[in-house]
């Protein structure tokens, strides 16, 4: 098991409040295996990603839970150990790559201390003749032409899909063992989400990463992901084999988000879903989609429902299995 | 051949897009601009500067005398252009104080203002620096929480009340520092510069230089502490912003050291606001300089420049908010350079 | 007619209640900040004072000329709650006498100042391209380009040094600021859609400027007249502590400072009195804009 979280709890906390935002997240990760989180906007995605490499920003803290990697707890790891799994083990694809890229520095200022630090854990202090070759590679591997050019960029100078492709060359550096995606294509034009997606895919391939794909785009989801957690306002509700959940969704909110999505197949456009995400301020006791159930009976209000099976590597978190 | 001249035609294009070309030639347009309104205030403003130069007692027809003398029964624009020509020579004028040249009184006064100027400059970088950088690194700590309330202090407290007060605590109370002008009595410093500090260090003359330093500390301090409390506020908000940024995560979630991040790649970003308030700072330095060395009797172009206006000393004042005018704007320049060397995204906007 | 006069009636009433929702919305985030409130009642008090300095101030001819040797020089006591100056006046007296003279000053900058400039911003923005923009623009950096209090000084050093000049001055030196805030709010508004659906609608200009273009930037507009209005009394005692404004024994607080900033050391609490009046209006007006710009932060 490579990696394993169990009920975790990630608030916000400022001066006038606390947003109660993941309430008690699980999920287990084999080496190899490729498993997705799906959920829509605001519903804790990225926050968990944060959350296992331990970057949350300052106003974030973990009251509760536990982030097993490679048997330790990640949580109660600091210094070298942490600073080792970030460099070398665990990468991160974030969300915007204009956001994530330091606007004042050129690309080549950022990608090299990356690589630094990284051959500097691994006993080697690397010349900038070792760096550039090095830069050159990655660059190659994530087939970013020109790459001297790239290299004496500013971010903003690149077009978006050159910033994503630049991200992940990033994130393959600090990632032998584990690549966290947060909607990894969301932000790009139509025409450049398929080229990135299949970018990523025979990377992850080729380097045999285990990989936690994060996103709101169901189709990419079923495309490139062994098993699929649903994530819904901090809850997990549902993980499955990812056919297995697309073809027979369990949990309610599962049924309505397969539903919603348009098939070119079939008539109309879909419904969407009544409501919108809890406050997270003052969440709901029980189980967070309850306002929003069509199914929804007394006890959900009330308390959260746990964890039942179903049937075997399918599990649902709702009163209507129990 | 052709192609040549198409290339040519292309790097001048290049040249006047350029960034940092424009913005000269702009200040330059705007200094003349100045050049313009200084002259209005002072010849086409005051009704009629000739008498108002000789008094109310001066019999008319020499008053007339002195009218031709400044050309006023001629155009505006022919009394600007003769002005300018003037300007350019460094024929400002007689002073109606000291009845010497004013380019001459200008180059006896204005080293004294540089140097309290730039000591100014330097505890203000300082200042500003350190503060902002302590309270942003440590959130909501006893330390944080005490540069803002200076903050808030400095800020709402006027240069000439922290002179009046510094003067009072520092000097009279406390008794550590001077209270008055450039240096003590008796001590004497041979005019190389004009700036004592860098005169007294040639000269070898270690006393004069100690007794310079402190002379300067409360003026530039008065200066300063305004400017500092600003530009402290600024960064740390800026600090604390931009260290929960995506771009500053992500070097985390690389493994980069805490302290690489934070003094490198959340510092830049974080310092280009607090620079691009240095342009009002500097301004409001130069002006309030007019108000501490009054206070201190401090033998500089400002105190100069406020007997002038006290006095009504036309030529003086033309004088004296000509170089000012010229030093804010070569002030501002350097301070969108450094804005500009420091946010590359200033530098390839069209 | 008639039947279109009910409608009409009804939509009028619906509007004016929204109005007043919006109101109270923004009294509402107004009152979440403590230190805002603070900064309100700050203004009303010494507002309050002013306008009542006759009967607030335990001393009231003391504000011009009055001299009574045997009271002077006395140090803050039950009697004299600032002490007296060199001629026997109360000081907290003349303090509150130059409040009335330091609102009277922004009413009148702010007044001129802020119309004029908005005004022209708004046009020099919409007038894109034009010689009226570059005009206006122009002129503003021009006296932009100079440090404001030099620029201030050298306008009233050519006026005779009594108060109203004071204010020309600093209206003067003022205006170029407001320009350019409208000015650059505009030109980002300017080519928004609803603008040239307006304009495609066959909107007057004066509509669009005041009707479309204006509404939207009062909130930073009114967030800088406050926050000015501290800095112009700044300005406005800066240049009678010089000598170029009000004149004694007119009771500005500026002048008052450099008056009896002549008697340092000894009786201190004579310039620091007045000193502190200014830094109070400062931070009242600073406490106050910070809220109103909260208020108006997230529209």
């Amino acid at each position: 098991m490579l990696l394993e979280i169990n009920d975790l709890h990630v608030y916000y906390k400022s001066y006038w409040y606390t947003l109660k935002v993941l309430n008690g997240v699980w999920l287990r990760l084999d080496r190899g295996e490729r498993i997705g989180v799906i959920g829509e906007s605001g519903s804790g995605k990225t926050t968990l990603l944060k959350s296992i490499l331990k970057i949350l920003p300052q106003n974030g803290m973990i009251p509760r839970g536990e982030i097993r990697y490679d048997g330790k707890d990640i949580l109660k790891l600091s210094g070298n150990e942490l600073s080792k799994i970030r460099r070398k083990e665990i990468g991160m694809i974030f969300q915007d790559p204009m956001a994530a890229l330091n606007p004042v520095f050129k690309i080549k200022d950022q990608l090299y201390d990356i690589l630094k630090y990284k051959m500097m854990i691994e006993g080697h202090n690397p010349s900038s003749k070792e760096l550039y070759e090095e830069a050159s590679k990655i660059f190659s591997d994530v087939r970013l032409p020109d790459p001297d050019r790239v290299l004496e960029s500013y971010p903003f100078q690149l077009s978006g899909g050159m910033r994503q492709r630049v991200m992940i060359a990033m994130a393959l550096i600090s990632a032998e063992k584990l690549l966290l995606a947060d909607e990894p294509t969301t932000n790009l034009d139509v025409t450049i989400q398929d080229q990135i997606l299949k970018l990523i895919h025979r990377l992850v391939m080729q380097k045999n990463l285990s990989t936690i794909l994060v996103s709101h785009a169901l189709g990419m989801v079923y495309q490139m992901t062994d098993r699929v957690y649903v994530l819904y306002a901090g809850d997990i509700m549902e993980e499955a084999r990812t056919r297995e959940l697309f073809s027979h969704p369990k949990h309610p909110y599962t049924q309505l988000l397969v539903a919603s999505t348009p098939r070119l197949s079939s008539v109309g456009v879909g419904e969407g879903i009544k409501g919108k995400l809890p406050d997270y301020r003052n969440p709901p006791a029980g189980c967070r989609f309850a306002p929003r159930c069509p199914y929804v009976m007394d006890k959900c209000i009330n308390t959260k429902p746990g964890k039942i099976q179903v049937n075997r590597e399918h599990v649902v978190s709702c009163y209507l299995y129990d | 051949m052709e192609v040549d001249g198409k290339t040519a035609l292309k790097r001048l294009q290049n040249y006047l897009n350029n960034y940092y070309f424009r913005k000269i030639v702009y200040s330059i347009v705007t200094l003349f601009g100045i050049s313009i309104l200084i002259f209005i205030i002072a010849r086409v403003l005051p009704g009629d500067p000739a008498r108002l130069a000789l008094g109310p007692r001066a019999p008319e027809d020499v008053v007339e005398q002195y009218r031709k003398l400044l050309r006023l029964d001629q155009p505006i624009y022919v009394q600007y252009y003769y002005w300018l020509i003037d300007v350019f020579h460094g024929r400002f004028g007689l002073s109606l104080v000291t009845f010497r040249d004013v380019l001459t009184d200008i180059t006896e006064f204005l080293p004294a203002t540089v140097e309290l100027i730039i000591f100014t400059l330097i505890i203000d970088i300082i200042g500003a620096f350190s503060l902002g950088v302590l309270s942003g690194r440590k959130p909501n700590s006893i330390i944080d929480n005490s540069v803002r309330i200076f903050a808030y202090a400095g800020i709402a407290i006027p240069s000439f009340v922290w002179a009046i007060i510094l003067q009072l605590v520092l000097a009279n109370w406390l008794d550590l520092l001077p209270a008055y002008g450039r240096l003590s009595l008796g001590i004497e410093v041979k005019r190389i510069t004009g700036l004592v500090t860098i005169d007294s260090l040639l000269s070898g003359n270690l006393i004069a230089f100690g007794d310079a330093v402190a002379h300067l500390i409360i003026p530039s301090l008065s200066l300063a502490i305004g400017c500092i409390a600003q530009e402290a506020r600024i960064l740390r908000a800026n600090l604390i912003e931009n260290v929960n940024k995506d771009y500053v995560l992500n070097m985390y979630a690389h493994g980069i050291p805490g302290s690489t991040i934070f003094f490198k790649y959340a510092l830049k970003p974080s310092m280009i606001p607090t620079v691009t308030i240095m342009t009002l700072d500097m301004a409001s330095m130069l002006g309030n300089a007019f108000l501490v060395e009054l206070i201190f009797n401090w033998p500089g172009l400002s105190r100069y420049g406020i007997t002038a206006m006290l006095r009504k000393d036309l030529n003086a004042i033309v004088g004296v908010v000509l170089v000012i005018g010229l030093a804010y704007t070569i002030a501002s320049i350097i301070i969108d350079l450094v804005v500009s060397y420091l946010d590359p995204r200033v530098r390839h906007r069209r | 007619m008639q039947k279109t006069s009910v409608q009409e009636l009804k939509f009028i009433e619906l509007e004016r209640k929204i109005k007043r929702e919006n109101w109270r919305r923004m009294w509402f985030r107004f009152k979440k900040s403590k230190l805002s409130i603070l900064g309100l009642s700050m203004i009303l008090v010494l507002l309050f004072m002013a306008v009542f300095a006759d009967y607030v101030a335990p001393y009231p001819s003391h504000a011009g000329l009055h001299i009574a040797f045997k009271n002077a020089y006395k140090p803050p006591s039950l009697e004299y709650i600032l002490g007296t100056d060199m001629y026997g006046r109360d000081v907290f007296s003349r303090i509150i006498f130059g409040f009335r003279y330091a609102f009277m000053m922004i009413g009148l900058v702010l007044s001129l100042v802020a119309p004029t400039g908005v005004i022209l911003g708004l046009l020099a923005g919409y007038y894109r391209g034009t010689v009226i923009e570059a005009i206006i623009v122009r002129l503003s950096d021009i006296f932009i380009s100079l440090p404001p209090l030099v620029l201030a000084l050298s306008i009233a050093s050519i006026l005779e040094p009594n108060i109203f000049n004071a204010m020309m001055a600093v209206s003067l030196m003022w205006w170029p600021w407001y320009v350019k805030l409208t000015y650059s709010m505009t030109v980002s508004l300017r080519n928004e859609p609803f603008i040239l659906a307006a304009e495609s609608q066959g909107a007057s200009t004066l509509h669009i400027l005041f009707k479309e273009l204006l509404p939207i930037q009062l909130g930073t507009i009114l967030t800088k007249v406050t926050l000015d209005a501290g800095w112009i009394i700044l300005i406005g005692a800066a240049i009678s502590f010089v000598g170029l404004g009000a004149q004694p024994p007119t009771p500005e607080l500026g002048t008052m400072v450099s008056e009896y900033s002549k008697y340092l050391p000894e009786y201190w609490w004579m310039s620091l009195g007045p000193a502190a009046g200014i830094i109070l209006i400062i931070l009242a007006f600073n406490l106050l804009g910070d809220g109103i710009r909260d208020v108006f932060a997230g529209e």
